[in-house]
């Protein structure tokens, strides 16, 4: 069992003091509660992935291939001959330091390593050792470092505390990103077998059962239908969702998290509220049933088999376009892979919103529009009947995740909506939102249980500006687009600042919503009851 | 150690060249030779890198968003920081190299009793600018020295750089501020906890070189005041490929050349590239059109995938038995077929929906 997180009043004295040992004399130290646990041999046998065997971090032996050297150098080579952006960060990074203290791994841990420069260099030494020529004449002067067994580990320690959430990049004057690097980092690393299994699991479930949970279809629809009975009870009004169903004119991918475990079923139940009350023609569907993708935290090429069902689906039931839920890195797939990996979906059309008209043309070619930017037209269109004041239990803060925010910038669409369901609306600290947005802590499949530690500190960033909203405006609810998130900031927020929960938007659309012929409300989507009303009109 | 040894290679260059013309008398190894070999080197190695990179493709479209997207005609589109066209990139590039837009983000984070507070951190920012435009501008002052008549940006330069008309020959401004930035950005390698432990050999190498290449110029000019004439002799024979070694200019003319010259060869090799590299970045040169145009990946290859037949052979009887609908209903024996329809050949199952 992990070691139990210590106290937040522990956690928060972070120490940022320099180490007296250069970084490449320190051995990497496999603290508990700060990593994953390895993948069992099972799932990586499920996708046919390399390696496959029983084995811990903290083991000496991690059961390597004998040649492991020689494919690490390997991995590498052919990668940067596949990635402009791997040759060239490898490359161009002037260590002026502007990236150092942006990671939340690094303000929350206080180990150099986690700075985004740093963390690049664990690789770029090696890279300098063996793919530059100075490197390999000079050696240690210009940089380099020999690949050995303790190098691969700290690849690994390192490179799974990043949650790729590209917040440096912002912030480096070349742009170089450290999630890119990550990213080819994990995928070396897979081609020996060292997933983590929080990771492996759900691309394993999701490759054979349609998404990360690994529901089966029948478990896909009951969850649902349990909603469905909420709403009822909440509204008096029986939705009806339907599934896999042919000639709809919509698919609608949500992430999978929004099927199981609150506050992600409260989003899932605003959506379905949501495309009633406007009568969409929609279908949920079973094979596609997942529109996250642990692949990407794996490799591009496990990224786009599992993405490849979106479209499959698409063109099988054959829809027009497709609409997505609201989740984190499903948008970053959808907004930059997965047109390149599984398009051009020249079978469906550019979408055009039934209820207003409006055609998107930001996704002419992927046919995909995003769930907030859908809601935010049909608000400005005045197609919904809202009464913010349902939500006046709630003083709301709206947390930017980092993949909408820097990997398509879908920054102002929630927040437009927030603000025409809600009146009580307050904005964390300008370093903190938007593209400067903090991460979760737990994004990129971080979000496993045996690294709590690692998460509170990954946390600590986002959750002290959240700290900073509730002790100055009564901040009580901690609004999102991401079903990680949904997963991973209660806990958080239990842990830095008790007394704020957590909220997918449409939760807080379909509570301000007034549907047609619905029952008056006394209860939010939560079953909880709704403060009362001062006698006044209501809207 | 780092920085020491870089500075005692620094150190080492100034004396090879110092003894080489003054004792050995190698003016012409000196003035010629390792001035073209220097060029030749920058040049053909900084090809060689740009091919390089250019050689490995962009297979996705990552630029970092770092403003609202385009999407709804209404909602008000950061277009310099999250572009969507070709325009908005070379906007958002000019930004890059001309201002260092991303580095004028840059903030200081300080931990105070359990808080994080986010400070300006503009400092680095400032000297950067400082630093690149002051070097640029000298640069293009030594365009005097290659060109006969010198051309008139130079001379307007020139009366720009000396506006405050300081002591003879006229004190240039962007030579001051060269020196004075790269000197911060040395100290903040030295004192800033971070910086200082990432920094490598490679980094304080160029700053050292940068600043004895400064000194030297700023020596030779104001102090030693070396010969102008024969030194414009000396580099107009260069240019027209019919070098001459004039007799009568300083040592210190020619521990100048040798360090510029070491900086132009050092160039191509080092973290010096930036400089080219910033142009091919692509979380920065692309437009964030990528769901509005297919973005191509050569490299693309077929994998192997779930198909949906897959999925519903796995689970088309639980399927079929929540009411979800599915292509292939399983045939019925013949026994069942009778029970339902008193007839074997009767056709399609009841249950099956279009
Ligand atoms: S900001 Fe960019 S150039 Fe500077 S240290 Fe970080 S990665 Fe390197
Ligand atoms: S991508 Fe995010 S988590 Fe990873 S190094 Fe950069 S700032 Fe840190």
């Amino acid at each position: 069992m992990a070691k139990k997180t210590p106290k937040p009043e522990e956690l928060s004295k972070v120490d940022y003091r320099r180490p007296r040992k250069g970084w490449m004399d320190i051995p990497v130290e496999f603290k508990e509660g700060m990593f994953c646990n390895g993948t069992r041999p099972g799932y990586l046998e499920t996708v046919g992935m390399p390696n496959p065997r029983k084995w811990a971090p903290k083991d000496e032996d991690w059961k390597l291939p004998e040649n492991w050297k020689e494919i690490v150098l390997n991995g590498m080579q052919e990668r940067l001959e596949k990635y402009r952006s791997f040759r060239l960060f490898m490359d161009i990074c002037v260590r002026c330091g502007a990236c150092a203290d942006k990671c939340q791994f690094y303000l929350g841990t206080g180990d150099p390593k986690n700075m985004p420069v740093l963390r690049a260099e664990l690789m770029r030494s090696v890279y300098r050792r063996y793919f530059t020529t100075s490197g390999k004449i000079m050696g240690k002067y210009a940089g380099g470092r020999e690949l050995t067994l303790d190098v691969l580990k700290e690849w690994w320690y390192y490179f799974y505390q990043c949650s790729e959430c590209r917040r440096c990049s912002v912030f480096c004057p070349y742009g170089i990103d450290q999630a890119e690097i990550t990213m080819i980092g994990r995928e070396i690393l897979n081609l020996l077998g060292l997933n983590t299994d929080w990771i492996a699991g759900p691309v394993a479930n999701c490759y054979m059962n349609g998404n990360h949970l690994g529901l089966e279809p029948h478990t896909v629809k009951s969850n649902i239908e349990f909603m469905v009975d909420d709403i009822e009870e909440i509204t008096g009004i029986k939705v009806e969702p339907t599934f896999n169903r042919e000639g709809a004119e919509i698919l609608f991918v949500a992430p999978s998290g929004d099927l199981f475990g609150d506050p992600g079923t409260f989003t899932a139940m605003g959506y379905m509220m949501l495309f009633h009350e406007i009568g969409l023609d929609y279908t949920w569907s079973t094979y596609a049933s997942e529109g996250g993708n642990f692949g990407s935290f794996t490799s591009m090429e496990m990224g786009k088999r599992l993405n490849y069902k979106l479209y499959a689906e698409a063109k099988r039931l054959g829809v027009k376009w497709i609409l997505g839920g609201e989740c984190g890195h499903m948008w970053r797939v959808v907004n930059q892979y997965m047109d390149t990996w599984n398009g051009p979906a020249d079978f469906l059309k550019v979408p055009v919103s039934p209820i207003t008209g409006t055609r998107f043309e930001n996704a002419a070619s992927t046919k995909m529009v995003h769930i907030a930017e859908f809601t935010a037209d049909l608000i400005k269109n005045g197609k919904l009947k809202l009464d913010p004041s349902r939500n006046d239990h709630l003083r709301v803060t709206f947390h930017d995740s980092c993949n909408p925010a820097r990997g398509m910038g879908i920054l102002d669409e929630p927040r437009y909506i927030l603000k025409n369901v809600l009146n009580h609306f307050y904005e964390m600290p300008e370093e903190t939102i938007r593209e400067k947005t903090f991460c979760c802590g737990s994004g990129a499949g971080l979000n496993a249980s045996e690294n709590m530690e690692l998460r509170m500190r990954g946390g600590f960033p986002r959750a002290n500006a959240v700290k900073y909203v509730h002790q100055h405006h009564g901040v009580n609810m901690l609004a999102n687009i991401c079903a990680i998130d949904r997963a991973a900031l209660p806990p958080l927020m239990n842990y830095w600042v008790p007394g704020v929960d957590v909220a997918g938007v449409h939760e807080l659309v379909a509570n301000a919503m007034v549907m047609k012929g619905e029952k008056e409300r006394t209860q939010d989507l939560r079953l909880e009851d709704l403060p009362e009303k001062e006698g006044a009109e209501n809207v | 150690m780092g920085a020491l040894f870089s500075f005692v290679v620094v150190i080492l260059l100034i004396l090879l060249a110092y003894v080489g013309v003054a004792a050995v008398g190698m003016q012409s190894f000196f003035g010629i030779v390792i001035p073209y070999v220097a060029v030749l080197v920058f040049l053909v190695g900084v090809v060689y890198r740009v091919i390089k990179w250019g050689k490995s493709p962009v297979p996705f479209a990552i630029t970092t968003t770092g403003g609202q997207q385009k999407s709804l005609e209404w909602i008000k589109q950061a277009k310099l920081d999250n572009p969507s066209s070709s325009t908005g990139v070379v906007g958002r590039m000019a930004l890059e190299i001309l201002l260092f837009r991303s580095l004028f983000r840059n903030t200081k984070s300080e931990l105070r009793d359990g808080r994080l507070a986010y400070g300006s951190g503009k400092w680095l920012w400032l000297a950067a600018m400082a630093f690149h435009w002051s070097f640029l501008i000298v640069l293009l002052r030594h365009v005097r020295l290659f060109e006969t008549p010198v051309p008139s940006f130079v001379n307007l330069l020139e009366s720009l750089d000396g506006f405050l008309q300081i002591g003879a020959p006229r004190l240039f401004l962007t030579g001051v501020i060269l020196l004075l930035a790269v000197t911060y950005l040395l100290l903040r390698r030295f004192y800033v906890r971070q910086v200082r432990y990432i920094s490598l050999a490679a980094d304080y190498f160029p700053l050292f070189l940068i600043i004895a290449v400064a000194s030297t110029g700023i020596l030779m000019r104001y102090f030693f005041k070396v010969d102008i004439v024969s030194v414009k002799e000396l580099t107009m024979g260069l240019v027209s490929f019919n070098p001459t070694v004039p007799a009568g200019v300083g040592a210190i003319f020619y521990v100048h050349v040798f360090l510029v010259s070491t900086l132009f060869a050092y160039f191509p090799f080092s973290k010096l590239m930036h400089a080219g590299g910033i142009y091919l970045s692509p979380t920065r040169n692309l437009a964030n059109d990528s769901r509005a145009v297919r973005h191509v990946n050569p490299w693309d290859y077929p994998v192997k995938v779930h198909t949906y037949d897959e999925y519903e052979d796995e689970f088309r009887e639980k399927m079929i038995k929540a009411g979800i609908p599915v292509e292939h209903y399983p045939a019925p024996s013949p026994e069942e077929l009778e029970k339902e329809f008193g007839d074997k050949d009767a056709g399609v199952p009841a249950g099956k929906e279009e």
